[in-house]
């Protein structure tokens, strides 16, 4: 990010609404959210998890939020119930793979931990979806990596160790980097 | 709530009024004089869009299990490409949320030079569009679906086997439009949008097809959509899995990478053998299918004799090309006639004549798009993605995108079952 204040400024200049760049087509159509219209919204969290949120949690504090708002669908311990399947391998012992069109859910399955903290966050518990705040979030996370055998059971999940963890599926997706249009070459289904 | 309530009180108002309007164009009833040539003729006991007094309702269909509520159309049924848009199907994770259209707006945000909320009048504004297209679940023919399903034990008919696929003409505003308003920045390059079921379902969209060809849909079949459906609005992605047509569209945020959402990345990913057990992600276009609607499994043949072959070719990639038949399990093939309109990513409805001779005969269908892309055997399906023979009713790898040839078997006794599996 060492851009020169020589390329900057211009830039600074085209992005000023009313200067340079294409206009409106269609005037007063649309309102300007405020940023605080916006932040309601919520976040969406990327997968490098630059946005996610202030708060931490840890395992310990995780398995008894798990208990209270998860097991009744998920199971005592993530072993999957009327709902999915959140748990394959065990606190130590990581499944690396394979994975069948039946492991889809399970937390050992997810490219990226911050997939993880997105669902829960944005829709878990089911039609109560954002109801957990950020702490409770970060420590459901924390239980599952850890039964999942991806994390220590004292380690703290937050803005900045979460993203760090590496998932054992990392690399089990096709293509590496999503891509559009396809390799016209190959045909629909590669 | 306020404005909620307020607008209920403008309907019944306005009910009001236009119960009043309809007394006032009928002085002969005030006067005892019954107008028969009038649409509606016995006022009081038709309604409008009522079906016919002898006419079946249509066969509606639906699963359900904690995370999936399913409507399944009933394409043996139809002959045309427009599905009614009270039987268009659904597949849902959650709740359906009902949203006031009066007090609803969604956001574009992001990478954007100024972000927008735009609310129904704003949509009603701007230049709209329409087109046939169809839609179709990424689920749709999996093997799960020639089995008997659920509670209900629902049979396995073309219903259940292909009916997460429906066709409408869908309205709104061209996507390109809105993005143009909102001034998407050079270094952006997908769009993620959520919307605002109990799931907060979210999917990533390349920018460049958002900028093609897609639209914010506020209109089915010249109706408002379906609560099912979306409503007040959603997004309308062409051609691609009906996963990426983000229903009750709550925001569209622009960035400069797909974001890995549960939906798309997780619960859509797709176990595949031949990629060395890897999982494929971000899967796109339905390829080239077409399946026979009439005769098809559950119907009955009820003599030797003239039957026509009737039934629906699609293609995510364009326009369908040609449609064969064949009426002896797959040994030869003739070229249906296809009926207008074709048009590209849409139902294309395809015709054959046919005399059965009271023989058994497997029938089937096989479509070619315009990329020349031919629809595949479970044969040739299986070995594209390293499937094996016994990888049938638990599969361990990929069913989504599903487009296998689909045979029907006629029994001497005339009746129909499905034998792809057989």
């Amino acid at each position: 990010m060492c851009y020169s204040l020589r390329f900057l400024v211009p830039l600074i200049l085209l992005a000023t609404p009313g200067v340079g760049l294409a206009q409106r087509a269609y005037s007063n159509i649309g309102k300007t959210p405020s940023q605080e219209e916006i932040q309601s919204l919520g976040v969406i969290v990327d997968p490098s998890g630059k946005n996610l949120p202030a708060g931490k949690g840890t395992a310990k504090e995780g398995a008894e939020i798990y208990a209270k708002q998860c097991s009744a669908c998920h199971g005592k311990s993530g072993e999957g119930g009327v709902a999915d399947r959140l748990v394959m391998g065990s606190p130590g012992n990581p499944h690396r793979g394979p994975f069948t069109d039946q492991d889809r859910h399970p937390v050992s399955f997810f490219a990226y931990s911050t997939t993880v903290w997105d669902y829960i966050n944005r829709a878990m518990p089911a039609n109560r979806g954002g109801s957990l705040k950020p702490d409770e979030v970060y420590a459901v996370v924390a239980y599952l990596l850890y039964m999942n055998g991806i994390i220590q059971e004292t380690d703290v999940m937050d803005a900045q160790s979460l993203p760090k963890v590496r998932m054992p599926n990392r690399d089990g997706f096709v293509p590496a980097n999503p891509v559009w249009p396809p390799n016209p070459k190959k045909p629909s289904w590669y | 709530m306020n404005s909620k309530q307020s607008g209920r009180r403008g309907f019944l108002k306005s009910a009001a009024l236009a119960s009043l309007a309809v007394g006032a164009e009928r002085p002969a009833s005030a006067q005892g004089v019954t107008d028969t040539t009038a649409p509606g003729a016995q006022p009081g006991t038709h309604a409008h869009g009522q079906l016919a007094p002898h006419a079946a309702p249509a066969g509606r269909g639906v699963t359900r299990t904690i995370t999936h509520t399913t409507y399944y159309t009933p394409l043996a049924d139809s002959v045309g490409i427009i599905t009614p848009a009270s039987l268009h199907f659904m597949q849902s994770h959650s709740r359906l949320p009902d949203i006031d259209p009066a007090t609803y707006s969604f956001v574009i945000h992001g990478l954007v030079e100024r972000p927008l909320a735009f609310t129904m009048d704003d949509l009603k504004r701007l230049p709209s569009v329409s087109k046939i297209r169809f839609l179709e679940c990424l689920g749709n023919t999996g093997p799960r679906r020639h089995v008997s399903q659920g509670k209900n034990s629902t049979p396995v008919t073309v219903q259940y086997t292909h009916g997460i696929m429906s066709c409408n003409e869908w309205g709104g505003v061209p996507l390109s439009v809105l993005l143009k308003e909102v001034g998407v920045k050079k270094e952006a390059s997908w769009l993620v949008a959520e919307g605002s079921d109990g799931s907060k379902y979210t999917y990533c969209i390349p920018l460049t097809k958002a900028m093609d060809d897609c639209m914010v849909a506020y209109l089915q079949n010249g109706e408002p959509l379906r609560q099912e459906q979306g409503f007040p609005a959603r997004l309308f992605v062409p051609g691609f899995g009906a996963n990426h047509s983000v229903k009750w569209l709550r925001r569209l945020m622009i960035t400069d990478e797909p974001y890995l959402t549960w939906d798309q990345s997780v619960h859509h990913a797709a176990a595949r053998v031949d990629l060395g057990n890897k999982s494929r992600w971000f899967n796109f276009v339905w390829p080239p299918k077409s399946v026979i609607t009439r005769p098809s499994a559950g119907l009955k043949l009820n003599a030797p004799g003239y039957y026509e072959i009737t039934g629906l070719a699609w293609s995510g990639w364009g326009k369908v090309q040609k449609v064969d038949i064949s009426v002896d399990g797959g040994k030869s093939w003739k070229e249906a006639k296809l009926q207008d309109p074709i048009l590209p990513m849409a139902h294309t409805r395809f015709n054959f004549d046919w005399t059965w001779n009271g023989e058994e005969a497997v029938i089937m269908s096989r479509c070619t798009d315009d990329r020349d892309e031919v629809q595949p055997t479970l044969a040739e399906l299986n070995r594209y993605w390293g499937r094996s023979e016994k990888d049938r009713l638990e599969p361990i790898s990929n069913t989504h995108y599903w487009n296998a040839i689909q045979p029907w078997k006629i029994a001497k006794d005339g009746s129909i079952t499905d034998v792809l599996f057989a």
